[in-house]
């Protein structure tokens, strides 16, 4: 019966992405939304089921088969589910928010610009985002390597398709190939891990893998002749840097800013509450590998703490009202990935769930007021929206206090739990980091209500004041309202199984000497209420306040102020406007390089070395010394063909005679 | 046992007698020359699917074997038969004219009946190629289906036809001359030009060594490996649509075969020996040729070099088992290998046959194949830009569909052998991703910027019935490719064994 639930839920996305994709002009809009609105609300209610079955009644773990992709050398290639706490949690999050962002799109594509009576570009939308769940919870779901990577690979499908959903736009195209490409460069470092998987274990299964690490802990393997490493934490290393690409962490996080280029509601689904979290989820799940190898954590621990710091800080100049968002999405996923170097892989997964709706609600909060202002992004254009958007102004201010970790909001505890547990951490780097996430505490709080203040507080611009502007319809406002809810409350009862490891239970590993979380829960934890209290004493909170106190003062209070900095610094400003030249390098490394590359390959090696060189001039001997083949270039192809074969008879039996 | 009728027989004369037939029948009528070329090609499809449904998953040996003395005088047999290496690509062969022939319907306008009279010789003939179990019938089938691809190239080709088949000619003579020199020798050796007998004979490690070259050759012009692969682009853009899928999905991989057929099983000494020369030439295809394929204007250009890409797998794959046995001292992982080449095989059959349909479709519309003449396909076509994204995802190996299947199991097996051969060949998931999409985008998406794509309209419904059964094979395969596993896993292993085992 479980089984046929599972099978349900992963399904159904799918079989109503089908519906409105393949029979969209049949169906109309109406059916398109409704088939896959209701395809996927019957995973969210499964969802729903299997998540009260393991993760509140703690069952023990289902681990099954759907069916055999392929088996060969002795290795089984399946298609299955483990469903634990972890995958159940990731199940809820992922339909829940999904089934959000469908019903939001009804009101967010009825209003779109782009609309072309030919193409029912919103039935293929609808598709798109039905299709992107059923591949994330075939990723979530999955009991092994291979479904993982389908699950992977597919919502980069996905994503690549909804970046470039408007495609007759130059920039929305340039972001969907660069986001594939940067990903692919990611799934190059996953699919070689996956490789070593296959070579040292023998096996996809998660579960035959895990049993097998302590045997392999000490193999080493020589990377060049002399040069011998831990085999564990290469291959941890080539998977994480799969993680790197898909939840974008520097130096492979240059797709995401990009990507919003991709309507809003994607944006909120695919590029900060599902999709990109993949990464940290996979770690997660593999921490039972993770665990075996300092180095690797490590790594992660610190590729986590500098984006978290250094993306936060480009943050701060951003003027589109999405690509501030973007920003901060990239800063967050940075102190998850630096809780799992710690090997506070609860708290990485308990930001994930927590930042899955807050900034879900804040970019849905975004698109609504993209929606008011007709299609402008670019936040100078706003200013005192208050009054005219109330819903979406307290959506927002929820969304921004949790996001800062505003005692008693959801994100408070989840961003706490992770900045204790660094603290706890005695892992090289760990200090580094720490220091790094605590003043990306301040810089959050301030680029968060930075926008916050010039949207909806500041002066009213030219735009607001000449056109009328109103608050969104029911399908808009009604996701913000249900997804408000969660991101207040979820932390309140979550924090202390999430802290004591009760919650996660055996579906996340941690050694008893790494376990800083549980260090967190003994020396800190007092219960919730004292917790909230106790914080208002403490540095992030302190600093986000103070953050906070600071936007309001440059943009409230001395707009004028900005400016001047600004003017002050120039360079400090050129550095952050060219986003540390990630872009640049890349273009002028990679893509030219790339191609001038292929260039000189095509016009050097291939036509003068190969063709010209060898190929030609035996052409040409050939034919100068036997004139008769000329009629071969008069197009007398039967003949030329029967001299062949004749001729080929001939010898043969010339030999054979 | 179904083969209570001669099917390989049937598989391979049909086609050609209904050929010739068409060519005398549908002189002055193109109408019946298409229809009577259509059933022919269905019906030997139709009648090759018994090869699958009763084939024997349990044994290596030959199956559907016919047997009967042809120049006795010199111990020269038709003898037919198929095994899981080469019943796959027998069915791929019958798939393959099906649609074949319906790409070409409105399109040939001149000398329809010559046209699709040639596919279908081409195509029995193609088949007696993958069930020859002589190796003069072999040859003879190898070198006479070139009769019939001159003559699409250099009749209905571009407007280089003469200088591509002149390279084509020169190139594929050239390798299979090696190759026939070989099987005299052997005939000397032995007595018997039986392919089978070929197998089991010994030969001393200079005369496998010589022969392994000459093999070498004959099959690196066909794949075609770096550096014998220039014919390929030129023959490709010359060539017309269905001469180009032919040429993609089907010819290409004869070279392939003969690396498991004869190369491997005949000189597995010199194999062994000789291993890091193909894999060394199969890298340099994923890679070289990958960023060569990224420059490409022309797109028939592009899906040429990223065809020779693709076939690196095929040969990486078939060749990394000795260095498997050697770093590790078991086989375990090289029949991942050998199946993944094979599944490879399989898979480019589809998917570049689909790539070059597409084109086909657009150069239809529009007349040209440069990338800088498109913009916003999509605008104007969408169900063809849907078809032809999901085979540009396909060519770029995402899982879920078949072009994931054998790169991924060739990269893990290499991996094993050496794991800078996994990481080079990993290459591909950017390389192959930069040229396909960066032409998707350049192609389909973006505005219109020129009348003519205002002007285009989208697939009519052979087109689509065409790309839809694609687009079928293609997901199918990657969904559930453990059927196909199934029926090769008796022959791979013998294989296996047949490549480790000393000759000397």
């Amino acid at each position: 019966m479980l089984h046929f639930i599972l099978t349900v839920i992963l399904l159904s996305p799918l079989f109503g992405s089908m519906i409105a994709g393949l029979f969209g002009r049949q169906v109309g809009r109406k059916g398109a939304h409704t088939a896959t609105i209701i395809g996927v609300a019957i995973s969210t209610v499964l969802s729903f089921y299997v998540f009260m079955l393991f993760v509140l009644e703690g069952s023990e773990p289902y681990n099954a088969s759907l069916y055999t992709w392929m088996v060969t050398d002795g290795v089984r290639f399946e298609i299955g589910y483990m469903i634990d706490e972890l995958s159940a949690t990731m199940m809820l999050v992922v339909t829940f928010v999904s089934l959000m962002v469908h019903i939001y799109t009804i009101g967010y594509m009825d209003h779109d610009e782009d609309y072309d009576h030919h193409n029912p570009y919103y039935q293929r939308f609808f598709s798109y985002i039905s299709l992107f769940t059923f591949s994330m919870l075939s990723l979530v779901m999955a009991n092994n390597f291979l479904q993982l990577f389908f699950g992977w690979e597919a919502v980069g499908l996905v994503s690549y398709l909804l970046i470039g959903f408007y495609m007759k736009r130059e920039s929305a195209i340039q972001a969907n190939l660069k986001a594939f490409l940067v990903n692919r460069v990611g799934d190059f470092g996953f699919i070689l891990g996956i490789a070593m998987v296959f070579v040292y274990f023998n096996t996809m299964d998660y579960q035959e893998f895990f049993a097998q690490l302590t045997s392999q802990r000490d193999v080493m393997i020589e990377i060049v002749p002399g040069v011998e490493w831990s085999m564990i934490t290469l291959m941890l290393i080539l998977l994480f840097v799969g993680a790197m690409g898909k939840s974008a962490q520097m130096p492979l996080h240059v797709w995401l800013p990009e990507s919003m280029e991709g309507p809003t509601p994607i944006s909120a689904l695919i590029h900060a509450a599902t999709m990109v979290t993949a990464g940290i989820f996979m770690v997660a799940r593999l921490s039972p590998a993770f665990e075996l190898s300092e180095t690797a954590l490590s790594v992660v621990l610190i590729v986590g703490a500098l984006t978290a710091f250094m993306m936060g800080l480009l943050g701060l100049i951003q003027n589109d009202i999405k690509r501030v968002v973007a920003y901060s999405t990239l800063s967050q996923l940075g102190y998850m990935t630096a809780a799992l170097g710690a090997s506070a892989y609860a708290a990485g997964m308990f930001h994930v769930l927590t930042h899955a709706f807050f900034k879900a609600l804040l970019f849905l909060a975004a698109g609504s007021v993209i929606i008011a202002m007709h299609h402008k992004q670019d936040i100078r254009d706003m200013g005192g929206l208050k009054k005219y958007m109330p819903i979406t102004y307290i959506a927002m201010l929820i969304g921004s206090l949790a996001l800062i970790g505003f005692p008693g909001f959801s994100g408070f505890f989840s961003k706490d739990s992770i900045l204790l547990a660094l603290g706890e951490s005695d892992r090289y780097g760990a200090m580094f980091a720490y220091v790094l996430l605590m003043a990306g505490v301040f810089v959050t709080a301030f680029y968060s209500f930075r926008m916050f203040f010039i949207v909806f507080h500041g002066e009213e611009s030219e735009y607001v004041r000449t056109h009328e502007l109103k608050e969104s319809p029911w399908v808009v406002t009604l996701p913000l309202i249900l997804l408000s809810i969660p991101a207040v409350l979820m932390g309140l009862p979550m924090i202390e199984p999430m802290l004591n490891g009760t919650y996660f239970g055996d579906s996340v590993f941690v050694m008893a000497e790494n376990d800083t979380m549980m260090a967190v829960y003994n020396n800190y934890f007092h219960g919730v209420l004292n917790m909230i209290l106790h914080s208002f004493i403490t540095l992030p909170v302190i600093l986000a306040l103070s953050g906070v106190l600071l936007a309001w003062v440059l943009y409230v209070k001395r707009p004028d102020i900005p400016g001047k900095l600004k003017s002050m610094c120039p360079r400090g400003y050129y550095v952050l406007d060219n986003a540390y030249g990630f872009d640049r390098l890349n273009e002028i490394v990679f893509v030219n390089g790339t191609r001038k590359l292929g260039e000189f390959f095509t016009k050097s090696v291939d036509i003068k070395l190969i063709d010209s060189g060898v190929v030609m001039n035996t052409c040409y001997a050939i034919l100068n010394s036997a004139k008769s083949l000329r009629e071969t270039q008069t197009g007398y192809m039967y003949h030329y063909a029967f001299v062949m074969i004749f001729g080929l008879l001939a010898m043969l039996v010339w030999v054979l005679w | 046992m179904l083969s209570s009728y001669p099917i390989l027989s049937t598989l391979i004369w049909l086609p050609i007698i209904g050929g010739l037939l068409v060519l005398f029948a549908g002189r002055n009528n193109a109408s019946a020359a298409k229809w009577l070329s259509l059933g022919t090609a269905m019906l030997t499809f139709v009648l090759s699917l018994p090869l699958w449904f009763g084939f024997d998953t349990t044994t290596a040996s030959m199956q559907f074997v016919e047997k009967v003395s042809w120049i006795p005088s010199f111990n020269i047999y038709y003898h037919l038969g198929v095994d899981g290496l080469s019943m796959p690509l027998v069915l791929l062969t019958t798939f393959t004219q099906v649609l074949v022939i319906a790409s070409a319907w409105d399109v040939i306008k001149e000398r329809v009946e010559q046209y699709m009279g040639a596919f279908l010789i081409m195509g029995g003939m193609m088949t007696g190629v993958f069930v020859a179990l002589d190796s003069i019938l072999f040859y003879v089938f190898w070198e006479a289906l070139l009769i019939p691809m001159f003559i699409v190239i250099g009749k209905w080709g571009g407007p280089r036809r003469v200088y591509a088949t002149l390279k084509f000619f020169l190139y594929t003579f050239f390798g299979s001359v090696f190759m026939l020199v070989s099987f005299l020798y052997m005939y000397y050796q032995s007595g018997s030009f039986s392919i089978l007998d070929m197998h089991t004979m010994h030969l001393g490690m200079t005369a496998q060594t010589l022969i392994f070259l000459a093999f070498l050759i004959a099959f690196a012009v066909k794949i075609p490996m770096f550096p014998v692969h220039t014919w390929l682009p030129d023959a490709h853009v010359e060539a017309p649509t269905a001469g180009s899928v032919v040429l993609a999905a089907i010819m290409l991989k004869m070279g392939g075969y003969g690396f498991v057929r004869f190369s491997l099983p005949i000189t597995p000494d010199a194999s062994m020996q000789l291993d890091w020369l193909v894999i060394a030439l199969s890298l340099i295809a994923i890679v070289y040729i990958g960023v060569i394929a990224l420059v490409q204007s022309d797109m028939k250009k592009l899906v040429a070099y990223s065809s020779i890409s693709h076939m690196g797998f095929v040969t990486l794959g078939m060749f990394v088992l000795y260095d498997i046995l050697q770093n590790t001292g078991t086989l375990q992982g090289a029949q991942l290998g050998m199946e993944g080449a094979m599944v490879q095989m399989v898979s480019h059959g589809f998917i570049s046959g689909a790539m070059f349909l597409a084109i086909g479709v657009l150069y239809d519309r529009m007349h040209t194949r440069e990338i800088s003449a498109y913009s916003g396909v999509v605008n104007k076509m969408p169900w063809f830009v849907m078809f032809a994204v999901l085979f540009a995802m396909a060519n770029v190996g995402l899982p879920g569909t078949s072009g994931f299947v054998g790169e991924f199991m060739v990269i893990l097996s290499s991996f094993k052998a050496n794991l800078w051969y996994g990481a080079i060949a990993a290459l591909t998931l950017i390389i192959g991703a930069a040229y396909t999409l960066w032409m998707v985008k350049r192609v389909f998406f973006g505005p219109i910027t020129n009348e003519n794509v205002e002007n285009l309209k989208d697939l009519n419904k052979r087109e689509f019935a065409i790309m839809a059964t694609l687009a079928v094979a293609v997901v199918v395969l990657g969904v559930y490719p453990g059927p196909l596993m199934e029926v090769m896993h008796t022959s791979v292993e013998n294989l296996l064994i047949q490549a480790t085992t000393s000759k000397l």
